[in-house]
């Protein structure tokens, strides 16, 4: 029974760090769209999916872990993230993010 | 031009305001033994608010909340300053803090500790700074 739980705490810690190794890559690849991006959409796309990839990775080290305290900054990542989100898209559309008088 | 029409982004803005000023309570309680404390618990309290003026905008948010973010940084640093130089005149160390376990009426014995008197002034400090920051760059025509 020990031997079953011990497989697969190493199964757990080896899946966890190949998706690392990919959500890592990916940002890398996000990070290119980012900087290179043909227009100021894409970039504001690439940024809101880099910032996905960054709660993915945050729940993957806590796994990793074995902790709970990384549970907020997972919740405080995707609040920053969509508060930017919304600012970006706001910027892209209206040209102003806050307006001085919305009648 | 179209006019734009902005009803997704106001509705949720009127449930969402609310969790993110809960979730800003909850982590500025939960600092000193857990993750949060009064930095990112006043940047939360911040983005709320900055969330209602995206909203709103700046006439309608500033008749809700007539605060002057400028008069919270002396306010937050009087009470950083007050906290830890109270320390010094019962004869302990600058910054010491002690903590207790007290008998709540309704959550039950609950630790206090006077570190979140001092997170307080950190609290009222960044949210001043912060939204003095945005408010000063989106006036500026």
């Amino acid at each position: 029974m020990s031997d079953l739980v011990k497989s697969m705490d190493s199964a757990v810690e080896t899946v966890s760090i190949i998706c690392i190794v990919f959500i890592s890559i990916s940002i890398l690849m996000l990070l290119y769209r980012v900087i290179i991006g043909p227009t100021n959409p894409d970039r504001a796309v690439a940024l809101d999916t880099i910032g996905i990839n960054l709660m993915a990775l945050v729940g993957l080290i806590a796994i990793l872990l074995e902790t709970t305290r990384l549970n907020d900054v997972v919740l405080l990542i995707g609040i920053l993230l969509f508060i930017g989100t919304i600012a970006l898209a706001k910027f892209l559309e209206k040209g102003v993010i806050i307006d001085r008088d919305l009648d | 031009m179209i006019k734009e029409n902005d009803l997704i982004l106001r509705t949720t803005t009127t449930l969402i305001a609310f969790i993110l000023f809960g979730f800003s309570i909850y982590l500025f309680l939960a600092g000193h033994s857990a993750p949060g404390g009064g930095f990112i618990g006043g940047l939360m309290t911040s983005a709320a608010i900055l969330l209602m003026y995206m909203a709103y905008g700046l006439k309608a948010v500033s008749k809700i909340l007539p605060i002057n973010y400028q008069l919270l940084i002396p306010i937050g640093l009087t009470i950083a300053l007050l906290t830890s130089i109270g320390s010094v005149f019962i004869g302990e160390p600058f910054l010491n803090q002690t903590f207790g376990y007290f008998d709540l009426p309704i959550l039950g014995e609950k630790e206090l500790a006077t570190a979140l008197l001092f997170d307080l002034g950190v609290y009222l400090t960044v949210v001043g700074v912060s939204l003095t920051i945005i408010l000063t760059i989106a006036n500026d025509q």
